[in-house]
């Protein structure tokens, strides 16, 4: 079956099973290698994108049902809120081995871009999805607030 | 250092002797704030004549298979345009190490760290030396190497200026990536000198004018970010199953649910309907004691990850279970226990304990349990390999690529020359890639298909068919005379060993796990004894992170504390009590039949001193606030530690509330030395609490029927962003140069379990002595 679906802007054709998980749509036809295979069952948020900018698990959503939204990829992300996030993410250094952090700065750009403001709960709330095995989770939430910060400067 | 005890196992099949080692090492930071990587630097000139600044070192970095190289032609590149690319031969999982030790290169050779790429080594131990990424030694082993390296760079680029001007050398000096003659401040850029001084021989060390510490740009500052921090934060970073080849096929493994279990029957049938797989292919199944060759099983091979998955889920396999096919954890702990009651082999006899343990007014017994665990890195084992005339091309995670090489080349009856493993950025480890077996069945099917395989582990594989962390009960007993005096110390250690991975299993420790924490007790008492017990392996054992240090830091930690306890002491207190005067901890005074096994580290250059330990324990409880007063269900408590040659103590204030534990805030000091990258200890600092602390509240691999019970994220749970040690404050001691750099990767995990309990205790008056503490309070 062939499948289009838009995808950091592109419309892009897939000829695939339709139940294909759009992780592995992205990663393995499309060829993007920024979204990350933790899991597979919505439990650890590496594979995290952004569906019409909500932060969605993209191991849990098929290619059929991606059809006809805006799939945004770490690759494909920009705008204001991104850059900043970036830019923070490297000054604070979050990073460590770096391999769920696609997914914690997608999960991060969703927040603020929804809350300019998040309290330390929103954070967690927001962010318990995304597993960080080396734990980075205290850059994490330190990079949150900042970003907010400058964002609202 | 696995190469040792796998030469221990091929030469002797009877005696416990030789070595291994487990994850990580220290690391790097901060922004170059820019222009200070630039040319703020191009005035400073470095004073002449100051050889000697920095007089070597012994450390066991040598005596790791394959030693150490310090040769810049090996190490360092510098193109005509003047850009310098240095080689990082140790694997990067986060501990910053690909971006510390070519920045301590860089700052010995004046060079600017924002002309140099980092590139990374491909699996080449007699070229680079040792590349075993393990043990928390590449700081340990590799920071004097680095900086020979670096100085006799800066030497030779002098030498070429020098002789392009008809000079001495030392009319000249090298600074901010040009060579300058100092009285006449003409300049000739690196670029302009790489040819003439990569063409010369590499200095002999004596001839090596090292920076002062003062002189150092980066090394100590914790300025320099890890080098790939743009691409990970974009997307663009290349970990383990991110490398493509144009036909690259997918391969998902079923593997035996039990060590050995061999194929009664299979029905492929419904695998092969599904769309997108191509062939499925069986691997040799492989027994216990196989090392890292493959588990074996049946692959599932496909046009894409999803179709190779479906496939391998299709698979209907009926095992015959063998010989570990009715392992199951509740009896086998029973068995840990009950091999902890009875005498076991002495591996250290200070005084008599069991006389003392005999006239003793009381005798205290405390047993300790901890399961099985398995590393769970974000990223799952995976791996590339592509195999075309007769060679074999691997990219792959590995902690230990040039043993993934090897073994590989060794499984497939292939030279070691004709396979190359090139290393990708890991995404995680704690020891799981020290392990290659996924490499290698990746290059077996690649050589069967004679084209790309990627092997992808899923989850559930990954949490099935770990190396795990040894599960032990690790029994405690102290005698105590009429006046509550402490006179005799017993511990008594069952624990199956990761040589049973390597050999065939006589149900006994390897000096390497003896070494951490049951030979070395360091308190004073007169009367101390250790033993091991027998316990036999059902499953692959491996080291993970801090390896056996987790279960007998918690076991003497927690001991410590119930002691003091008991005594009516507090913790701290009786902590540095117990620990006693500044001293070196002497093996022969302490009993031991040989020396102590100190991460191999020569004693005279590490020595185990309990005034550091002192030092941190009394550090961390003054910043902590020891003695503070803390609303109900919250209190503080404190453990102390030393492993991989690192002081560290920590203080954790825990809150718990209708049995859910929560961790406000750690304290933790370190004593490791010099430390170059400040930032990165106190990274490796933060996650070791939070690794830590999924560690004590969640992480059992529990068994039964041979097979592993728990599968992904949802029952084999990891500390999430809603609770975790919410402010980790760490406290570095501060050392020059002189007292030498140890390892923080590792050191950091060990005391936050014990500190962890014996702040639940004074929180609750409840007691955790099995790990993990799951539900334990809810009850
Ligand atoms: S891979 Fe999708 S949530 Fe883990
Ligand atoms: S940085 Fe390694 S898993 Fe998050």
């Amino acid at each position: 079956m062939t499948f289009r679906i838009n995808l950091n802007g592109k419309e892009t054709t897939l000829d695939i099973d339709g139940d294909m998980p759009l992780l592995w749509a992205i990663r393995d036809i499309i060829g993007l290698t920024g979204t990350k295979y933790g899991c597979g069952i919505a439990q650890c948020g590496a594979c995290t994108v952004h569906v019409d900018g909500e932060p969605t698990r993209s191991c849990q959503l098929t290619v059929e049902d991606a059809v006809g939204t805006k799939i945004t990829t770490i690759e494909g992300v920009n705008g204001k809120v991104a850059e900043t996030a970036q830019t923070v993410w490297a000054e604070l250094d979050v990073p460590q081995c770096g391999y769920c952090q696609s997914g914690q700065v997608l999960a991060a750009v969703a927040l603020l871009s929804q809350n300019t403001k998040p309290t330390d709960e929103n954070i967690d709330e927001a962010m318990a999805g995304n597993l960080c095995r080396c734990a980075t989770y205290h850059r994490i939430r330190a990079g949150i607030h900042e970003a907010a910060r400058r964002l609202e400067a | 250092m696995l190469h040792q005890i796998e030469k221990f196992a091929e030469q002797s099949k009877t005696v416990p002797a030789a070595a291994i080692d487990s994850v990580i090492s220290n690391a790097s930071r901060r922004g170059v704030l820019k222009g200070l990587g630039g040319f703020v630097l191009a005035l400073h000139l470095l004073p002449a004549g100051r050889a000697g600044a920095f007089p070597a070192y012994e450390t066991f970095g040598p005596g790791m298979p394959n030693g150490v190289v310090n040769d810049p032609h090996i190490f360092v590149a510098i193109a005509p345009d003047g850009e310098v690319t240095i080689i990082a031969h140790r694997s990067e999982m986060g501990t910053g190490s690909r971006t510390t030790l070519p920045m301590v290169i860089a700052d010995e050779m004046e060079a600017d760290w924002d002309r140099v790429t980092v590139k990374q080594a491909e699996g080449d131990e007699p070229k680079y030396g040792n590349q075993d990424t393990d043990g928390s030694r590449s700081l340990r082993h590799h920071i004097q190497p680095a900086r020979e390296i670096g100085a006799a760079m800066r030497h030779m680029l002098k030498q070429a200026a020098a002789k392009q001007w008809g000079v001495k050398i030392d009319e000249v000096e090298a600074v901010g990536h040009q060579v300058i003659h100092k009285s006449l401040g003409s300049r000739v850029g690196y670029g302009d000198l790489a040819e003439a001084a990569m063409a010369l021989k590499t200095p002999p060390r004596d001839v090596l004018q090292f920076k002062d510490e003062k002189e150092f740009r980066y090394i100590g500052k914790g300025t320099v970010p890890i080098v790939d921090l743009h691409d990970i934060t974009t997307g663009k970073a290349v970990y383990g199953s991110d490398v493509r080849l144009p036909g690259t096929r997918v391969a998902v493994i079923a593997r035996p649910p039990v060590v050995g279990a061999t194929i009664k029957s299979i029905d492929d049938s419904a695998a092969k309907a599904i769309a997108g797989v191509e062939t499925i292919m069986h691997l040799p199944i492989t027994p216990l004691g196989s090392k890292f060759k493959p588990l074996g099983g049946v692959a599932v091979i496909a046009e894409n990850t999803w179709a190779a998955i479906q496939g391998r889920d299709a698979l209907k396999i009926e095992w015959d279970r063998g010989e570990h096919g009715t392992f199951e954890t509740r009896a086998y702990e029973a068995e840990l226990r009950a091999s902890t009651a009875e005498p076991g082999t002495s591996v250290r006899n200070q005084g008599n304990a069991d006389a003392a343990l005999k006239d003793a007014a009381k005798v205290l017994t405390y047993e300790y349990y901890q399961p099985h665990m398995a590393h769970a890195p974000m990223e799952p084992p995976t791996a590339l390999a592509n195999y075309a005339d007769g060679k074999c091309e691997i990219w792959a995670p590995v902690q230990s690529p040039y043993v993934a090489r090897t073994d590989t080349a060794e499984y497939l009856g292939m030279d070691a020359k004709d396979v190359t493993v090139n290393v990708t950025l890991l995404g995680g480890a704690f020891g799981r890639k020290s392990k290659a077996d996924f490499a290698t069945e990746a290059a077996f099917l690649a050589k069967q298909v004679g084209g790309p395989v990627r092997v992808q582990w899923t989850r559930e594989d990954d949490i099935r068919h770990s190396y795990y962390h040894t599960s032990s009960v690790e029994r405690i007993d102290i005698g105590l005379d009429s006046d509550k005096r402490v006179t005799a110390w017993r511990h008594r250690s069952a624990a199956p060993s990761f040589l049973s991975t390597f050999t065939e299993d006589k149900g006994v420790q390897h000096e390497i796990e003896i070494g951490m924490g049951l030979e070395n007790l360091p308190y004073e008492i007169s009367n101390v004894s250790a033993e091991q017990c027998p316990a036999f392996a059902h499953t692959r054992v491996g080291w993970f992170r801090s390896v056996s240090n987790i279960p007998r830091a918690f076991a003497v930690q927690s001991a410590t504390a119930e002691l003091a306890h008991e005594l009516g002491r507090d913790q701290k207190e009786f902590l540095l009590e117990i620990i006693g005067p500044p001293r070196i901890l002497d093996a022969k005074t302490a009993g031991l039949p040989g020396k102590f096994w100190n991460q191999y580290e020569p004693e005279k250059e590490f020595p185990f001193e309990t005034g550091r330990l002192s030092g941190v324990v009394r550090l961390v409880a003054q910043k902590a606030g020891w003695g503070k007063s803390l609303p109900k269900g919250e209190a503080l408590g404190i453990a102390a530690h030393r492993s991989f040659v690192s002081y560290i103590a920590m203080v954790v204030h825990a809150k718990v509330e209708k049995g859910i534990v929560r961790v406000p805030e750690v304290h933790v000091a370190v004593d490791c030395g010099f430390a170059a990258n400040p930032e990165r200890v106190r990274s490796q600092m933060q996650g070791a609490c939070v690794f830590g602390m999924t560690a004590a509240l969640y992480s059992g691999i529990s068994f039964d029927n041979g097979e592993v019970q728990e599968s992904n994220f949802h029952d084999y749970e990891m500390v999430r962003a809603d609770n975790f040690p919410e402010l980790v404050h760490t406290y570095i001691v501060p050392h020059s140069f002189e007292v030498h750099a140890t390892g923080v990767g590792e050191p950091g995990v060990p005391p936050f379990a014990p500190a962890l309990a014996n702040a639940i205790f004074n929180a609750t008056g409840r007691r955790i002595r099995n790990l993990p503490i799951g539900d334990q309070l809810k009850a």
